[in-house]
Order: structure tokens, then C-alpha cells, then sequence
């Protein structure tokens, strides 16, 4: 039923706003889609993101249009926040989110997974979170490693900005060792986390850190994060999204700041286990992706 | 395992029969069982067509929350599952609850305070999850004992809260909470607190429906907040949100919600008044001029020192409060009409039901209210102690 509940009343269809009709009519939903959906449907559809209110040039909001336009599902996909800059985006998302508290994220997602599979066991419901770094490596880090140990069928991708941007610029776990920030005035004390290494550890099937610089990477990744949390188990995704307000950069420079990036701290880093290599071949040779 | 698709107009997953909580709370024929209170609970989520269940170990709810596990393992619970720490599983039942599910956890003392950010969570979020809170201590120094200082912890969390004084009334509170917390009017959590031991671990006389019946399933589409299943329109979305903006219109939308939600749980009166046959018990002489006002196993405790004081020709009332959320004040400022003496006995050092009771009673009542005995950490009340307290203020011929 998902999909219907895009579909407006005739009845009303004169008053709506016209981001609605051309959610109904001109969004890539997958059903009816015979290709899988990507990035590249973006400049000539409409996009289930609306008019967000980050800053000028923020790469966190364009990483978010590369998620949410590379979800295999959207009509029947549920997405997790956390409290930070992107909860300022959650409520412009045409999906069902959730905002509950800071570092909380991946327990709500299970509770509402192993709800979703209980309640609906004939259709395939995914469930995605999205956080910050603070929300996922510090306040959130018990939560986020024991989803993984439970080898819950969820995704997680975390928008690592290195910093804690929404409270005004604070030294995050994900601070690179030596960088002056609020709360860490001589410069931060030890490196940063590794949270890509630890999600393999803790049990994830396809973990990547990575830039959001090149956007068709950016929507593979998710895809094929999304497809084997549903089949195999839990995955994670780790994109680095500057803050260019805390790092002194202007609303241009996002881009390049990533781009240089890729090649340093966020040089990437993949890993796929056995199972999930396998059930991605199978997706590949079956057209999913 | 079970499967919800085996569930049938007439019949739910596990083969039982639908009924509906008043066939199951006053109709079906019951039979006598000698039972713990954690044992009891097992009964009663047995009975209730539970989708949901997250547990986490901590004395004195552990055996509870195993017990409901093997409901699941037996097939009458949809998912079970162990969190890591309460914070984790209160957060684990949010998201079961906020998915359409209706969800029962438990815990107790250290755990409901280390679970604390998501009790306003919850009722701000508009689920109508239940919690069995068996009370005990709160750290430091570490006790394990009963003790319900941590009750009053959650008095403004936005939460129902209801206080059964023995295992039968934990049985049939837990299957009331449901139904009630359900309400699409209501549709907040409810938090049913027993003492901790004094009721999780003490085996008493017990009478129980059969159990082949269970209530009629939670219905998450008559919620006030659809659930978040996909298959609802998204309601939160496009254009300038309310929530985490600084003007007038963020504020005065976050505190409308707050109102509503203790608004919601004022509504629940009619629907508790019904299943639990009122928000207050009375016991004792009704036209006492010293009354004692109780709630959980400190109404046993003054329960016998009436019958004490009897003997000695006092004549005096218990006042069994069975909500603390919403508070009975109507209900309690009837049945004090002409005393003159209220002595409130508590399981806790801070006296917090005595602070609710002169709450209630200010410029509505002129009796003297005495906030005491006290007890805490472990310490049992006897009836000798409440007979004390009453003599060290009241004048009584031969005492």
C-alpha cells in the first residue's frame, strides 16, 4: 500500500502545493521503475527532499540528495535521525523519519526493524539511520556497536563532519589529533576514531569511509549498504561532510575540501564480507544494481 | 516462532481467543492460583496479545523480564529481544511502539534512572507503551531493596502512573493499563509500579482467567500520531518546520504539545475509573476523623494498623490511591469529608506522595497532614510503626 499514500485526493488535488503533485507525479518511486533509481534521475525529477535550511554551500545537504535519491526503496523505507545539523533537514524528507534524542538512533532503528518484520513479514521495509559524528562515534557510540553486534538488519550512515557543528563548532571523537576547537583550545589530545574500523569489528557486512565528493559513489555505496542490511546484516557507511562554517572555508569550497580529502583521512576504505560479496553478485546479475 | 499472519478475526497468533478487556477483567470465570508477582506478570502479558517485549536484567524486575521472554520463545509474544542497558531498551520500545507495535518492558531503581531522557520521550512521541516499574533503592550507596524514591522521578514525565498494591492487582492493572493507555484520547505510556520483592517476590493467593483468551490486538491506525510504517502519509515535512526554529510560533507549538499530553492523561480518568473501579479504595470506618493515605504494599501495612486501632476503639480509614498520574483529587478530597487527621506512610525518605497529598489539598482541606512513617532502603513497615506515629500526634485515652 506505500505507494498509494502519495497518490492525492481528486477531491483536493486544486489546493495542493505543487511540491506535492510532483511528488505523486514526478518522483522516482521503485515501484513501476525499471531501472534502479540513482543520481543521475536528479536533475529531471523530483526529489523527496524539499527546500532544506542548512547553510549555504553545506556538503551534508548535497550528500543527503545523493542518499535519499539512491534508496532502492523509498516508498517503504524509514530513516532514523539524531539531534544535529541534520535534523534541521529531517522534516523537508517526503518519508517517515524519526527524530528522538541524541545518540539514541540505532536502538529507536531496531525497535522499529524488528517491529516492521514482525508486523509486515511479506514486505521487504528498510531502515536506515543517519547521523552526525557526535551522535554516532561519541554520545551514541554503545548504541550504534551493539546494533552491529546484534547483527541488526539496519544501515547506518554517518555524515562525519569531524566536529560538533550544530552546538557551535566542539572537539567531536572524530576530531583529527591536533585541530583547535571549542572545548579542545590547545588542539585535541588523540587521534581520531576510526568508527569505519570498528563497525567491521563490531560485525558489519559492507562498511566504507569515504568522501561525498563524487556523487555515483556516494548512491553505490548506499545501495548496496541498503541491499545487504536487509539480507545479510547490519552496514555502515561513513562520509566525510565538512563543515565549512567550523573550517573556515566559503560556500564554494566544500567540494575541493573533499576532493583533497580523499586522498587523506577518508582515503577510502572498503569492506565487504564473504556473504555480502556474494549476495551482491546475485543482486548484480538479477539487475538490482 | 509465531507469526502475526496467523492471527484470525476471532483468534490471535498463539490460538487465543479475542476478547475484549471487560469480558476478560469482570466476565470470564477465574480460578485461584498461588503466585509470585513476577510470575502474575507473566500471566498477564500472556493474556494481552503483546507484539513486543525488550528486557534488560536488574534486581528485582529480572525474573519478569526473562519470564516474558519465555512468552516469546513459547510463541505469544511477536519479538523479544535483551538491550544492552535501559536506555538502550527504552529507546528499543519507543522504536517497537513508534512502529505500530503494543510493547511492554520492565525495570527498576538504577535502571529507570540511567533510561530517564526517554520517559518524556515517550509521552511526548504519543506511544502507549507500558512499563512495570518494580521499585527499589537508587544509588548511592548501592541497595538492591525496596524503596520507591524513584517513583517520584517520574511524577512529571508525562506518564500514566498507576500503583498496585499486591499481585492480584498487578494482574489486572497490567491488562487495564493497555487498554486505557490505547485510547486514541489517551494515548500516552503508563507506567504500573509495584514494589519491588514486597510484591515481584512475595507468593500470594491469585485468581486468574484461563488462558485460552487473550485482549483483542492494539489498532495503531486509530493512534493520534500514525506510526511509522510507511503506510501513512508522511506528516512532518516540506517547508519551514516548527520544531528547532527560534520564533513564536515554535514556542508556542512545543508547549501546546506538552499541554496536550497531560491533557491526555487527565482523559484517561473514565476509562481507569471503569477498569479499576475507581481511582481511590477505601477501607476501614467511613466516618473516620483520622484517615491514612496510601499507596502499594504501604496500604497492606496501614490496612492492619485500622484493624490495630480498631481494637482499641480508634476508628479510622485507608485511602488506597490506584493512579498517582492523574492524580485522584476529586476522588480523595470526597472521601476525606470530616476527617481530621491524615497520616500518609511512605516506602521513601522524601516523602513525595505527602507533597501530592498537600498539593491536593491546599485551601481544599483543613485536616493536619502528617507525612510519616517513613521507611527506606530495605526497611519493612510494621503496623507497630504506624500505631506510633499516630499516638506521637494524636491524643488517645489509654495510649
Amino acid at each position: 500500500m506505500a505507494i498509494d499514500i502519495y497518490k492525492i485526493n481528486p477531491e483536493f488535488r486544486d489546493i495542493m502545493p505543487k511540491e506535492i503533485i510532483d511528488l505523486e507525479e514526478n518522483a522516482t518511486w521503485a515501484q513501476n521503475q525499471k531501472k534502479p533509481r540513482g543520481i543521475k534521475e536528479m536533475p529531471d525529477t523530483k526529489e523527496i527532499l524539499e527546500e532544506h535550511s542548512l547553510c549555504a554551500g553545506c556538503p551534508e545537504a548535497a550528500a543527503l540528495r545523493y542518499v535519499l535519491a539512491a534508496l532502492p526503496k523509498p516508498e517503504e523505507t524509514i530513516i532514523v535521525n539524531s539531534t544535529g545539523c541534520t535534523s534541521l533537514m529531517f522534516p523537508h524528507i517526503a518519508l517517515h523519519t524519526v527524530h528522538s534524542l541524541f545518540g539514541n538512533q540505532n536502538a529507536v532503528a531496531t525497535g522499529i526493524k524488528r517491529v516492521l518484520d514482525w508486523r509486515f513479514p511479506d514486505i521487504e521495509k528498510d531502515v536506515v539511520v543517519l547521523a552526525g559524528d557526535g551522535a554516532t562515534v561519541d554520545i551514541g557510540l554503545d548504541y550504534t556497536l551493539q546494533s552491529f553486534f546484534r547483527q541488526e538488519n539496519i544501515t547506518t550512515i554517518c555524515f562525519d563532519n569531524e566536529v560538533y557543528a550544530n552546538t557551535g563548532g566542539q572537539e567531536s571523537g572524530a576530531t583529527p589529533k591536533g585541530q583547535v576547537f571549542k572545548m579542545a583550545p590547545t588542539g585535541k589530545k588523540f587521534e581520531k576514531v576510526k568508527m569505519w574500523e570498528l563497525a567491521t569489528t563490531a560485525g558489519c557486512h559492507y562498511t566504507m569511509n569515504m568522501t561525498a565528493s563524487a556523487p555515483k559513489a556516494v548512491a553505490k555505496a548506499v545501495r548496496e549498504a541498503i541491499l545487504v542490511a536487509r539480507e545479510i546484516g547490519p552496514t555502515f557507511l561513513n562520509i566525510y561532510t565538512p563543515c565549512i562554517l567550523e573550517i573556515g572555508l566559503s560556500a564554494n569550497e566544500g567540494l575541493g575540501e573533499m576532493k583533497d580529502q580523499d586522498k587523506d583521512r577518508f582515503a577510502s576504505y572498503k569492506f565487504v564480507s564473504p556473504e555480502a560479496e556474494e549476495f551482491l553478485k546475485k543482486c548484480k546479475a538479477e539487475g538490482k544494481l | 516462532m509465531a507469526t502475526i499472519k496467523d492471527m484470525t478475526d476471532t483468534h490471535n497468533w498463539s490460538g487465543q481467543k479475542l476478547v475484549t478487556a471487560d469480558h476478560m477483567l469482570f466476565e470470564a470465570p477465574r480460578e485461584k492460583h498461588f503466585m509470585t508477582g513476577s510470575e502474575v506478570l507473566k500471566e498477564a502479558v500472556k493474556r494481552c496479545t503483546v507484539d513486543a517485549s525488550v528486557s534488560y536484567p536488574i534486581t528485582p524486575q529480572s525474573e519478569a523480564a526473562h519470564l516474558i521472554g519465555e512468552l516469546w520463545a513459547e510463541g505469544y509474544v511477536g519479538t523479544y529481544f535483551r538491550g544492552e542497558n535501559e536506555f538502550g531498551v527504552m529507546s528499543e520500545v519507543a522504536g517497537c511502539a513508534m512502529a505500530g507495535a503494543r510493547t511492554i518492558t520492565t525495570t527498576s531503581g538504577p535502571g529507570t534512572l540511567r533510561a530517564m531522557e526517554n520517559f518524556p520521550q515517550w509521552s511526548g512521541t504519543r506511544i502507549p507503551c507500558q512499563l512495570i516499574l518494580m521499585a527499589r533503592g537508587i544509588n548511592s550507596p548501592l541497595t538492591i531493596q525496596p524503596d520507591n524514591l524513584e517513583v517520584s522521578f517520574m511524577l512529571e514525565t508525562g506518564c500514566m502512573i498507576w500503583y498496585a498494591e499486591n499481585v492480584q492487582e498487578l494482574f489486572d492493572m497490567t491488562i487495564a493499563a493497555f487498554i486505557v493507555a490505547e485510547k486514541p484520547d489517551v494515548h500516552v505510556p503508563i507506567i504500573t509500579v509495584v514494589d519491588g520483592f514486597f510484591v515481584s517476590h512475595t507468593r500470594e493467593s491469585v485468581m486468574l482467567p484461563a488462558d485460552d483468551i487473550a485482549l483483542l490486538p492494539y489498532e495503531p491506525y486509530k493512534a493520534p500520531l500514525p506510526p511509522i510504517d510507511s503506510e501513512t502519509p508522511p506528516g512532518r515535512f516540506l517547508r519551514d518546520p516548527f520544531v528547532m526554529k527560534s520564533n513564536y510560533i515554535s514556542y508556542a507549538t512545543h508547549a501546546s504539545w506538552q499541554w496536550e499530553v497531560r491533557s491526555a492523561v487527565e482523559r484517561s480518568r473514565p476509562y481507569a475509573k471503569h477498569f479499576l473501579k475507581g481511582l481511590v479504595h477505601v477501607t476501614g470506618t467511613p466516618d473516620a476523623e483520622i484517615a491514612f493515605v496510601t499507596c502499594g504494599t504501604a496500604s497492606h501495612q496501614a490496612k492492619e494498623a485500622e484493624r490495630e486501632l480498631m481494637k482499641l476503639g480508634v476508628k479510622t480509614k485507608v485511602i488506597k490511591l490506584r493512579t498517582i498520574r492523574p492524580f485522584p483529587k476529586e476522588e480523595l478530597l470526597a472521601e476525606l469529608e470530616g476527617v481530621k487527621h491524615i497520616f500518609v506512610p511512605e516506602f521513601n525518605v522524601v516523602g513525595w506522595l505527602e507533597k501530592e497529598v498537600k498539593t491536593a489539598l491546599h485551601n481544599n482541606h483543613t485536616a493536619e497532614i502528617v507525612g510519616g512513617p517513613r521507611v527506606a532502603g530495605g526497611m519493612s513497615m510494621p503496623a507497630e510503626a504506624i500505631l506510633k506515629e499516630v499516638f506521637e500526634h494524636i491524643n488517645i485515652e489509654g495510649k
